[in-house]
């Protein structure tokens, strides 16, 4: 550090390619997180399109039964594992490091690993569509439907491997986040001090670390059904297929905490940002939200009351479940104080946070009528649910991270989005969702079951029907105005200064973009809104326009191949398992070849000197 | 990092080789208990010790999970060093291993209840 | 954020919230994670332990006398760990090199006893799917030895630092994640041995 020379601290320009494919800096590998995200986010949207579009009216023909069962489940596993957990993780990558003050994260070439494992396993779980062979299971996976003996093709290998490795990116990105936020937090900077995004990706971070090895274990167990004729899943072999259901149930659970924490946390940011007042009621929202993850543990089964398990453990479960929906009110009952009385500014990213409480309050309603055992009997695998979880998780989690998208595209980029073309994709998003998923709950309630390629007519499914397949090509057309807002600024936006939304938080201290080693000087913090409280403190509305730097002095890691060569060796060590096993042996070559590759990788990694191909300034 | 740091990160290298030969003895005597409590309860001692297997042999599993929690324990504290550490590490292994608990016990409470094992009498 | 720090300052960007070591956390951290990985796998053995219609059940082949021998190593093994952390941390490299190197043996034997009890079990007559007893047994211990192995060969990357002499005391932090990790698949054992092993033998 010390000794640098000064040929070390100008190393010869790296090509753009080189330089996107080593980078471990965090705000570039949040942008990559963002863009492959996004466009999976499409892929997942086409999928549901072929879906609307068949079922729109009765007897559908556009597809085949068999095409349809791929299309339902890449949709689910799509926008589930490929589209909102990316999404969040664009902002965790880019943002939690400038939200607490820290130049990047605790292990900055594990993230950019995390990051090339999950397109890889994006990318070969999609690859399956070429092949004719994507899943085709339901999102998840119910044994014995996708052993063997019932799902004989590669469908379902692509998809149990595939989340394999999605679940090694997750678990890294859950180990580095986790010590990133509770470690590396500005001097001053307690954790009562944390902006509430913060605390919601440190919370997401535990519910991932103590759920992801669950699902780990269930579909090593379904692949070695699959793949080694065991029977931990089939009823011939003295298998239980409830174990299968309790296993994802109890992973799949946290998981969808997973998925809306996060967009509690951008709501968080951005309501007090444009009520110009803080967070209500700041403490009970932190409790809140850990309680309500707390509690995510202990409400699996309420996934599988139809399973038949018992007066006693459908009691359990029904009132678990409806516990939770006490922190959930709390928090909804903070976000509308935080807005009362303050004044408000109806910007595009205020616009989608308070779209989220709106619609969020809906689908937890509905979710509150799953919870009565009884009720959910009526309710299991028909549209209903269907209608419940798009709007917890499109009305909340996509309408947060759109809102998040508004709030932080400034700091990522530079440019301001068009305000007037957000409020056209902000109404067009709403009126489209509502107007796809509102019926839903009628047609679930007549009876419409879920994962149907087809229905006949003259069941009084038709006109609500009708209505989502407008609903959903009116979203469609939000999103097109989203990609066009988002092209506009890219090319003609007016440039975005440090501090545009009069924000609380760190981010908004440095210049927009921020330069690479993020803060010149290391920020010091006082308060839980430090940003305010220097307005305050200096008497100003907003602080001057902070200087560029030339970085002198700053040490920055240097860029790397090791993490994307490990990625690369875990995708072929997973593949090795696609692959018929006429071996006594039960690794192939293939499997072989990929562990070396990742062994080698690793070693090299570890061995290679923390200063090599450093940027120094 | 400053001196003040490094102290505090290094504070257990001051534990001392008699303390971990104290919790080695201590571990291999409380593997010692499990075996032989094994071997009274059901194996080679359970004809010989006549008074003493009908005594331990109802509480053989409550007796064994408390052995080796003690063990667990042992291990965890002193050669883990979470008894010097910050509480934070504590937590996080504590927490794990609640909710690690808690799937295991649920799990065998659920198939229980499933094949009627118990609570099948329960009249509603 | 009222005054600030020299930006050349550069350790500054070793700064830690808490005291301790990024490092030392995430080892934690993942250790937390695969708390949950185990509790999977026993949890499944315990459902299916008594699935065995076909082929041999617990009672059949398990001998105590072999798996506590298997026990013994391991626990040798985690003290053997500390003393060598012991050397590491006072700069004393002949202790260091004598007690890691008794860790990796019995990290080397504890495998080797598993091999042995794997293919005697086989020939007992329980393959890898002839009952879900055998299946859940075999992926429970399977993982738990995969682990073994992983940690043993992290151990002897140590070692070999330490042969080089790239092991001083500032540095022991290396061998402390490694040591951390070790005693974690040790724990795992210590329930293991009583729930899988002595429990199963129960008449």
């Amino acid at each position: 550090m010390t000794t640098t020379t000064l040929d070390q601290a100008h190393p010869a320009k790296r090509s753009t390619l080189v330089e996107w494919l080593t980078t471990v800096d965090h705000k570039k590998i949040g942008i990559l997180y963002g863009a492959s995200a996004f466009i999976f986010f499409l892929l997942g949207g086409i999928e549901a399109l072929i879906i609307r579009t068949q079922l729109m009216g009765p007897n559908g023909t556009l597809v085949s039964p068999e095409f349809y069962n791929q299309l339902f489940t890449m949709h689910g596993t799509t926008m589930i594992f490929l589209g909102v957990m990316p999404l969040s993780a664009m902002f965790f990558n880019f943002f939690i490091p400038l939200l607490i003050g820290a130049r990047d994260v605790a292990f900055p070439r594990l993230n950019a690993m995390s990051l090339w494992v999950f397109l890889l396993g994006g990318l070969f779980m999609n690859a399956s569509f070429l092949l004719n062979a994507a899943p085709n299971g339901g999102w998840f996976g119910y044994a014995p439907l996708s052993s063997r003996q019932y799902s004989p093709g590669l469908n379902m290998d692509f998809w149990v491997i595939g989340l394999q490795i999605l679940g090694i990116a997750s678990l890294a990105a859950g180990v580095n986040f986790f010590t990133t936020i509770l470690n590396m937090r500005a001097r001053g900077m307690t954790l009562m001090r944390m902006p509430m995004f913060v605390w919601s990706t440190l919370i997401t971070q535990v519910l991932v670390l103590l759920s992801f090895p669950i699902i780990t274990v269930a579909l090593i167990m379904l692949m070695v059904d699959r793949t080694f004729g065991a029977s931990f899943f089939s009823v011939g072999g003295g298998g239980d297929p409830l174990l299968w259901q309790h296993l994802f149930w109890l992973f799949g659970h946290p998981e969808v905490y997973i998925l809306i924490l996060p967009a509690f946390g951008i709501v968080s940011e951005i309501l007090p940002v444009f009520s110009r007042k803080p967070l209500f009621g700041y403490s009970a929202m932190v409790f809140s939200m850990a309680f309500i993850a707390f509690l995510g543990f202990g409400v699996w089964s309420h996934h599988m009351f139809a399973t038949g398990m018992g007066p006693l453990a459908d009691t359990f479960f029904s009132l678990a479940t409806m516990l939770i929906a006490v922190p959930t009110g709390v928090k909804i009952f903070n976000w509308i104080g935080t807005t009362w009385g303050g004044s408000l500014q109806l910007r595009t990213p205020m616009l989608f946070a308070l779209g989220f409480i709106a619609m969020f309050i809906i689908g937890g309603l509905s979710g509150v009528m799953h919870s009565v055992a009884p009720a959910d009997l009526q309710q299991t695998d028909t549209y209903f649910v269907v209608a419940h979880f798009h709007y917890v998780l499109f009305g909340g989690s996509i309408f947060a991270l759109t809102a998040g998208a508004y709030y932080w595209w400034p700091k990522m980029f530079g440019t301001m989005l068009s305000e007037s073309i957000g409020k056209v994709h902000f109404w067009l998003m709403l009126a489209g969702f509502n107007l796809t998923f509102f019926p839903m709950h009628f047609a679930g309630l007549l009876g419409m079951p879920r994962r149907i390629y087809a229905y006949p007519a003259g069941l009084g499914f038709e006109v609500y029907n009708m209505m989502a397949t407008a609903g959903a090509f009116l979203l469609a057309i939000s999103i097109l105005v989203f990609m066009y807002n988002m092209w506009v600024s890219a090319r003609r936006g007016e440039p975005a200064p440090a501090d545009p939304w009069g924000g609380a938080t760190l981010e908004w201290s440095i210049p927009s973009p921020p330069q690479e080693w993020n803060f010149t000087d290391e920020p010091i913090v006082t308060d839980r809104d430090d940003l305010w409280a220097q307005k305050r403190a200096a008497g100003v509305r907003t602080l001057p326009e902070p200087a560029l730097s030339d970085g002198k002095g700053i040490h920055l890691p240097g860029p790397s191949w090791w993490p994307l060569i490990v990625a690369i060796g875990i995708l072929i060590f997973f593949i090795g398992f696609m692959v018929p096993h006429t071996y006594a042996f039960p690794f192939g070559p293939i499997t072989i070849a990929g562990f070396l590759l990742t062994t080698v990788g690793i070693f090299k990694w570890a061995y290679e000197p923390p200063d090599a191909n450093a940027t120094h300034h | 990092m400053s001196a003040h740091d490094n102290a505090a990160q290094d504070g257990h290298s001051h534990t001392s080789a008699g303390k971990y030969v104290q919790i080695a003895v201590i571990l291999f005597a409380l593997t010692a208990l499990e075996v032989l409590l094994y071997e009274v309860s059901y194996g080679e001692l359970s004809h010989a010790a006549g008074g003493l297997t009908a005594a331990l042999e109802p509480w053989f599993v409550e007796i064994l999970l408390i052995l080796s929690a003690m063990k667990f324990w042992f291990v965890a504290m002193f050669y883990m060093h979470l008894k010097q550490d910050i509480k934070p590490l504590s937590w996080v292994f504590g927490f794990s291993l609640v909710i690690a608990s808690v799937v295991i016990v649920a799990m065998i409470i659920l198939f229980a209840y499933t094949r009627g094992l118990f609570w099948a009498d329960v009249p509603w | 954020m009222s005054s600030t720090l020299a930006h050349d300052d550069a350790h500054a960007a070793h700064h830690t919230s808490l005291p301790v070591d990024n490092r030392k956390l995430a080892i934690w951290t993942f250790i937390g994670s695969e708390c949950l990985f185990f509790a999977t796998l026993i949890s499944t053995y315990l459902i299916y332990k008594d699935t065995h219609a076909k082929g041999p059940g617990p009672k059949d082949i398990f001998e105590v006398p072999l798996v506590t021998a298997g026990t013994a190593v391991l626990l040798f093994s985690s003290f053997f760990v500390v003393m060598a952390l012991n050397g590491a941390q006072e700069g004393n490299r002949k202790k260091l090199l004598g007690w890691l190197g008794a860790t990796i043996m019995c990290g080397l034997f504890f495998l080797g006893m598993q091999v042995y009890e794997f293919n005697h079990f086989y020939h007992l007559g329980l393959g890898y799917t002839t009952n879900l007893f055998g299946t859940s047994f075999y992926t429970l211990t399977g993982f738990h030895g995969t682990h073994v192995a992983i940690g043993t060969l992290w151990l002897m990357t140590v070692f070999k630092d330490a042969l080089k002499g790239r092991m001083p005391p500032a540095k022991a932090l290396n061998l402390e994640l490694a040591a951390l990790y070790w005693h974690f698949v040790d724990v795992v054992w210590i329930i293991i041995f009583p729930v899988v092993y002595l429990m199963s033998l129960r008449s």
